[in-house]
């Protein structure tokens, strides 16, 4: 059951449709910086396979330049 | 309740993804709803540096109910700004593998049996004396690691150097990071780098040597690519043997052949002299020109020695031996074309850019790696781009402490706490601090790593005690030394967290209590030594290594030299430690400082941190108001007339491909740590021989495929990896090292820079072949 955050970096003048794109995506929560053209992304998924998957997924939009994982929460403890 | 507690962390993560925005970028603003809500108290935080690599990234670590559940960067660390890298998020689960060593393990009758801590520290201090006894001091011998805590290192030292009277101490930081270590004693006469990681934010141009920091240091790319985010005129040139992740985020890749690093860097000088780019002023006042030997050779052979010797010569001297390196002429040797090298020259030759040139094991995992080390430095010197702001020729480390240990501490053959044991004034100073005779200190050094498991081999040395560290896995050449450390009449204790190769073949396990289940400081690349607390219980009877060290040696009766109690210790160790390095060159925090703050870089003089040595503006140490090298005599920077000499395998009709080894993303060296948590495991669950798409296709290879590669020491079957992550070169091939089950330095050569002593990884001969499987 992991909890993720990230910093996401769009290309340059494509913030509006990377923010877009993202948030077409299930498990995600996009939150845009005001004054900055960067946003933080709080995935939420149920297992391992669906973080991969939308990671992957999020890979492939054209409009992101790179993203930085910054923080990561597990439900149940890792042991 | 469940839920109540998702929304928590949910929140928790984005506050802290948050926190770091706002690091990297002040004055950011994030809807206020975001951060209203946010509950206190269910997790509590506490501060330590990563445990993997030598970036030292700061992290907060999540504790609850005694263990430890989360992980986030810290936003106070000036290091991360709050990032942190797939390794650093998963850290912590690093302590809680199912097959965690807790308790120690003896060898009885060819098998591993559990005894209780006392026996096994009884049986270890019992062996090594009657080694001793038997066979001379020399006979026993300690192999560290650049993961050892700066405490487990100079417990080490005072052990191995002070109490016993040997320097049959080693570590494997001599594997990553030695050619590092002489490339700036020779170079400026003092180890570690001149700048710090703010070099990363000035910075205009990125020149990256054979350093695939996208996925070796990964939050330091991070900050590169936000630089070039923030400031479009940034330009990151990634030059390497093998297309990485790092090639392609990278405004330009250049390839070139292994080992022609060595003319690439003399032919962008001669293009800063052609024309006339260089700094005169900068260099006629702070730079020496000098000449050593050449043909020196690659320590193939047992015993082989090797000392340099530097002569001086002249700017034109220099000019001169700038002549074979024009960038046409060595367009062969490095695979480079003359436009390129041009091109590279222009960048360091612009007097309007700053630039930061990044380096790591390609450079030090090098047969001539002193030598491009120097190069590096020379190219910064005739331009006068070093020790300001944005101008910094920086050696990035591989590993947690591996500066902060290894180096810092002196855990080699040839080192003391402070300066050498070949110097008498600082024998005398170590003998003064640790109480003990002078003459105790040996003044010569023994064995340097390779050399120390040849002895192993030949029987000069009966003991070794490896805390720490993997060498069943990372020795090149290996097949010799499992030989070696398996004849009858050799003694191994291994300390360790987890069971590895090693562990297989020790006389001794004993269970060590790992990172934050005990206190430490490590120190990272850009001279920061940061402070740990103990945070958690270690499970069962795992100790710390310097607890080890310190109940061995109390055991064979040394005592007065370490009595200090299990409360104190790492207190007690660091203020005697810190007395090496009193002065402006070197001063160390205090405890008391250290214990607060996210890290603290040295020299720290009179309460404050020297970010850029060897310059008056930054560094109190300096002498008058510019540049000031002052760890030479001539308080000069030496640039060095180093020529491209091959290596000493190259392929051949027989062996017609270079073998390249190095690490992933996710996997810490040997994998012991990483390939126990789930999720990096299962993202890169074995290893693989990368294989250039020409070449697959001209040998009917396909991705995924199982290939034979041999060399002329071993060989090893594997899948291949073709236009998957990394591409090499045509005619070379890149195995990463982290999987046990295949063991690529069966194959590795144990050639090495012979004034460093570190082994290169980076080149050998093999051949390829395509392993028919039979349905
Ligand atoms: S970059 Fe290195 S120090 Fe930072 S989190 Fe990743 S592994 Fe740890």
């Amino acid at each position: 059951m992991p909890i993720k955050s990230y910093l996401v970096f769009p290309h340059e003048g494509q913030q509006k449709a990377l923010e877009a794109a993202l948030e077409l995506l299930p498990s995600c929560e996009v939150i845009p910086a005001q004054n900055k053209d960067i946003f933080v992304l709080v995935t939420d998924t149920s297992d391992q396979k669906e973080e991969e998957d939308i990671l992957n997924q999020i890979h492939s939009i054209e409009s992101l330049d790179h993203l930085t994982l910054v923080s990561g929460f597990k439900e149940s403890h890792p042991s | 309740m469940v839920t109540n507690r998702r929304k928590f962390l949910k929140q928790l993560a984005a506050a802290s993804a948050m926190s770091a925005a706002a690091s990297m970028f002040p004055g950011i603003v994030f809807a206020e709803e975001q951060l209203e809500g946010l509950p206190k108290g269910l997790i509590n935080w506490k501060k330590a540096p990563c445990r993997f690599c030598g970036v030292g990234c700061g992290l907060l670590i999540g504790l609850s109910d005694g263990k430890a559940v989360a992980v986030k960067g810290d936003p106070k660390s000036t290091v991360n700004k709050g990032l942190c890298c797939v390794k650093g998020y998963h850290s912590v689960m690093a302590m809680y593998g199912k097959d965690r060593l807790t308790r120690p393990l003896i060898r009885e009758n060819g098998k591993l049996v559990e005894t209780s801590m006392e026996k096994a520290l009884d049986l270890v201090a019992g062996k090594m004396q009657e080694v001793i006894n038997t066979h001379g001091k020399d006979a026993v011998s300690m192999y560290g690691s650049g993961q050892w805590t700066i405490p487990d290192g100079y417990v080490a030292s005072k052990f191995m150097k002070g109490a016993i009277g040997t320097n049959n101490l080693e570590a494997n930081a001599r594997l990553c990071m030695a050619s590092a270590v002489t490339g700036f004693i020779s170079s400026f006469g003092l180890d570690e780098p001149m700048g710090c990681y703010e070099d990363i934010d000035h910075a205009d141009v990125f020149v990256l040597w054979g350093n695939n920091m996208a996925e070796m240091h990964p939050v330091l790319f991070s900050r590169l690519l936000d630089q070039r985010l923030k400031r479009p005129d940034v330009k990151i040139i990634d030059l390497a043997t093998r297309t990485t992740r790092t090639s392609v985020a990278a405004d330009r890749s250049i390839l070139f052949k292994p080992q022609g690093d060595l003319a690439i860097a003399n032919a962008i000088c001669y293009e800063l002299v052609e024309n006339n780019w260089i700094d005169k002023g900068f260099i006629e006042k702070h730079c020496s020109f000098k000449e050593g030997k050449t043909n020196i050779g690659y320590g193939l052979e047992d015993k082989f020695k090797f000392s340099d010797k530097a002569g001086t010569i002249t700017f034109e001297d220099f000019k001169t031996f700038l002549q074979d390196y024009r960038p046409d002429k060595v367009e062969a040797v490095s695979g480079v074309s003359a436009r390129d090298i041009k091109y590279l020259a222009s960048l360091f030759g612009d007097p309007n850019k700053k630039v930061t040139s990044f380096w790591c094991m390609g450079a030090n995992q090098h047969t001539r790696g002193t030598w491009i080390n120097n190069l590096i430095y020379n190219i910064h010197l005739m331009v006068g781009k070093i020790s300001t702001p944005g101008n910094s020729p920086f050696s990035l480390t591989g590993q947690p402490s591996a500066c902060g240990t290894v180096r810092e501490v002196g855990t080699l053959t040839h080192k003391l706490p402070h300066g050498v044991v070949a110097n008498e004034k600082d024998r005398k100073m170590a003998a003064e601090i640790w109480k003990v005779p002078v003459e105790r200190i040996p003044y010569k050094p023994s064995y340097h790593t390779v050399e120390m498991f040849r002895a192993l081999d030949r029987g000069d040395i009966r003991f070794m005690w490896i805390q720490v560290t993997n060498p069943m896995v990372t020795m090149p050449k290996l097949n010799r030394y499992r030989d070696a450390v398996q004849k009858d009449d050799r003694f191994i204790v291994v300390s360790d967290i987890y069971p590895t190769p090693t562990t297989d073949i020790a006389d001794v396990i004993l269970p060590s209590a790992m990172w934050v289940e005990r206190e430490g400081m490590f120190g990272n690349s850009e001279r920061r030594t940061q402070h740990f607390e103990q945070m958690l219980d270690a499970p069962g009877e795992a100790m710390s290594d310097t607890w080890q060290i310190i109940e061995v040696a109390r055991r064979m009766g040394f005592n007065e030299l370490f009595p200090w109690s299990k409360e104190d210790h790492i207190e007690e160790i660091w203020k005697e430690y810190a007395r090496f390095h009193e002065g402006k060159k070197h001063g160390m925090a205090p405890y008391e400082a250290l214990k607060q703050a996210p890290g603290l870089q040295w020299p720290f003089v009179e309460g404050k941190e020297t970010k850029w040595r060897f310059h008056a503006k930054y560094d109190p140490a300096c002498e008058g108001n510019s540049f000031d090298f002052y760890g030479k005599p001539d308080r000069k920077a030496w640039i060095w007339a180093r020529p491209y000499e091959a290596p000493p395998e190259i392929p051949d009709t027989e062996f017609p491909f270079w073998l390249n080894t190095g690490r992933v993303l996710e996997h810490w060296h040997t994998g012991s740590m990483t390939r126990r948590i789930s999720v990096l495991h299962q993202a890169m669950p074995r290893s693989y021989v990368e294989i250039n798409p020409e070449d697959a296709k001209s040998m009917g290879i396909k991705n995924g495929d199982q290939v034979r590669l041999v060399s002329r020491r071993g060989k090893i079957e594997l899948p291949a990896s073709v236009h998957e992550r990394g591409q090499p070169t045509k005619g070379q091939v890149f195995v990463p090292f982290f999987d046990e089950s295949l063991l690529i330095n069966d194959l590795t050569l144990d050639a090495f820079c012979p004034i460093s002593k570190q082994p290169d990884y980076k080149k050998c001969a093999v051949k390829l072949e395509k392993v028919n499987v039979i349905n």
